[in-house]
């Protein structure tokens, strides 16, 4: 547009930007008042340059660098996938067993959602996709049996990663989440140092109940990290702002797609650019 | 985590008591609480201001009764509005006079259909009809086979043929329904994004062949900002009858209700209450009002 002075209307659509991009009205309020002081300090004027002094402010909130998975040296790594129903858990395992072996490494799948309907038969069928093994029990048997069988088989078949599937819970109920948490302890025992990840998945689409997912599912297994998924979507996942600036803790992964080679590494530039993006180029 | 509408209005309105007429600067203040309350509930910012200003209106001028505190009478403006806007009264779904009806469910990945198909199946076969589910999701792994164990839990039969075109399918089944005598159809379809233009495509044409009574938008109740732009482009291209919202069962205030119903202007039928299949309930807008608020 025609502006070319910073002004109050300005700031006022950066927030409404920032709300429509999920990030929570409380944090793209704090966020603008952090831009407003860094344009302040900097002594910008330019309108053109407000997007710049908000990426940089943001950058060094959130870090700029990519955190990548945690690899155990000294044998397994096992990974377990949590999260509410339907985000993309184990979606996301397919896409991960595929990015390890592609990488030369030896990879074991376990079927730990016995609950839903087909969804040993859905990973099953990622096994076969990807050409790796899978650890797996009857449909409605305990998953801690599963943890429990599949860490043995890990370390005896000599696996490099172990990735964990879990059934999708709301994380409002205490007896599921009383579950996964006895999942957590099996693995933990088994393993001494295991789960080396505890991936938190969200989906992308999700507004600002993905804080309470966050805390909540890091109380009872210690979330060690978060992989967004289904950022094809127009939704940008803005609400991974607040759960990386106020909760420290770090989004290692993105899912972009449903197939097998949609995962990437989440960089913080790219999503803070994308978040201030009101076109889709810079998305 | 977030604060309430009523505690928000209280504080606000401590001073107000015993004052007389809301005048334009404290519904001012007020309204300022209520679009806070909303936007965190995870309203679309846009219906957010619309509705604020629509409630503004009428909240200007009005008496603060002896009986009741400022802030309370400002919530029940709001609250009524809400409930207004999220459909009144209850509504039902279309059943056709001419069997078989037929029912589409559409949506974003992993939103609930194909645990909805299970769901309307159960609740409308106790209600007398007789489901035939017809598994239309050939992209997803294990999609059929997942509706084929519903179907064996529910004992309602599972029309499938493996990969074929998901428009072929679904006609073919209302053929099936038509020679077994089967009077309600269920398609389940798979989630697909709403930007993908070839994939909804596929859906307007299932539509055009089979002509259903009801197509469904299923809509996971956490969903944030996006739902305005989901909801608004399925309804652009398929004509929504009605939508589902999901996982209510979870703590989510569930504002995505609010915008799906403004952007659409489709009632909301059912509310997804748990993963097992008799938890579908009818949509109450008065409690999602409540909820929504914080209340
Ligand atoms: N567009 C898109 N779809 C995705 C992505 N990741 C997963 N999906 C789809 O989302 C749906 C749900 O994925 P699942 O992997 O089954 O999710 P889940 O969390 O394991 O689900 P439950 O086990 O039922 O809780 C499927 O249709 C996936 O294909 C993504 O990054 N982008
Ligand atoms: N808690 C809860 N979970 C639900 C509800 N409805 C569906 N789910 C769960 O959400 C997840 C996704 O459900 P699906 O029925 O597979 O979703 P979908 O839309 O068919 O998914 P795609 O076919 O992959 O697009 C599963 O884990 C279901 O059990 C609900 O109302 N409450
Ligand atoms: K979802
Ligand atoms: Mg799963
Ligand atoms: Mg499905």
């Amino acid at each position: 547009t025609g502006r070319t002075g910073i002004d109050e209307d300005l700031y006022e659509e950066l927030e409404e930007v920032l709300i429509q991009a999920d990030v929570g009205v409380s944090t793209a309020m704090k966020l603008v008042e952090r831009v407003r002081k860094g344009v302040k300090a900097r002594n910008v004027q330019e309108a053109s340059r407000l997007k710049e002094i908000f990426q940089e402010e943001l950058e060094y909130l959130m870090g700029e660098k990519i955190t990548p998975i945690q690899l155990n040296p000294e044998g397994p790594t096992v990974i377990m996938v949590v999260g509410v129903n339907g985000v993309g858990k184990t979606t996301t395992i397919g896409k991960m067993a595929h990015n390890f072996k592609e990488q030369g490494k030896k990879v074991l799948l376990a079927a730990g959602d016995t609950f839903r309907a087909a969804a040993i038969d859905q990973l099953e069928i990622w096994a076969d996709r990807v050409g790796v093994d899978i650890i797996k029990h009857q449909e409605g048997s305990d998953p801690g049996a599963v943890a429990y069988d599949a860490v043995h088989a890990a370390r005896s078949r000599k696996a490099d990663i172990l990735l964990v599937d879990t059934a999708g819970r709301l994380h409002n109920k205490s007896n599921l989440m009383d579950e996964l948490r006895k999942v957590h302890k099996i693995v933990a025992r088994e393993m001494p140092g295991a789960p080396h990840e505890v991936l938190l998945v969200l989906d992308a689409t999700t507004g600002q109940n993905a804080l309470n997912q966050v805390k909540i599912f890091s109380e009872a297994v210690n979330v060690t990290g978060i992989a967004l998924t289904k950022l094809d979507g127009t939704a940008k996942g803005g609400v991974v702002t607040s759960i990386v600036t106020e909760m420290a803790i770090p989004v290692k992964l993105i899912g972009i797609g449903e197939r097998m080679d949609d995962l990437r590494p989440f960089n913080p530039k790219d999503f803070i650019n994308a978040l201030y993006g009101k076109t889709k180029d810079n998305a | 985590m977030f604060k309430g509408l009523g505690e928000r209005l209280d504080e606000i309105f401590k001073s107000l008591k015993g004052k007389g007429r809301l005048t334009e600067d404290d519904v001012n203040h007020a309204m300022r609480e209520v679009k806070m309350a909303l936007l965190e509930a995870d309203v679309n910012f846009k219906v957010v201001k619309e509705f604020v200003a629509q409630v503004k209106g009428r909240a200007v001028g009005q008496d603060v009764l002896e009986s009741l505190s400022p802030a309370q009478q400002v919530i029940k403006i709001v609250r009524d509005e809400l409930t207004e806007l999220l459909g009144g009264t209850q509504a039902k779904i279309n059943l056709s006079p001419k069997p078989p009806t037929i029912i589409m469910l559409v949506g974003l990945q992993g939103a609930g259909k194909t645990t909805t198909a299970g769901k309307l199946a159960k609740l409308l076969s106790k209600q007398g009809r007789r489901p035939l589910m017809v598994a239309g999701d050939i992209y997803r792994p294990a999609a059929i086979k997942q509706l084929q164990v519903l179907g064996d839990q529910l004992n309602i039969p599972v029309f499938s043929m493996g990969q074929e075109n998901p428009v072929k399918i679904a006609q073919s089944a209302v053929e099936q329904a038509n020679s077994t005598g089967r009077d309600l159809v269920i398609i389940d379809t798979a989630g697909r994004l709403h930007i993908n233009e070839e994939l909804m495509d596929e859906l307007a044409n299932i539509k055009s062949t089979v002509r259903p009574h009801e197509i469904l938008l299923v809509v996971d109740a956490m969903t944030g900002q996006e739902a305005v732009n989901v909801a608004d482009t399925f309804n652009q291209k398929l004509g929504l009858d009605g939508i589902v919202m999901t996982k209510l069962d979870g703590d989510a205030r569930g504002g995505a209700a609010l915008s799906v119903r403004k952007v659409t202007g489709t009632p909301i039928k059912f509310a997804g209450m748990g993963e097992k299949l008799d938890a579908l309930e009818p949509f109450y807008p008065d409690r999602m009002a409540d909820r929504i608020l914080g209340m």
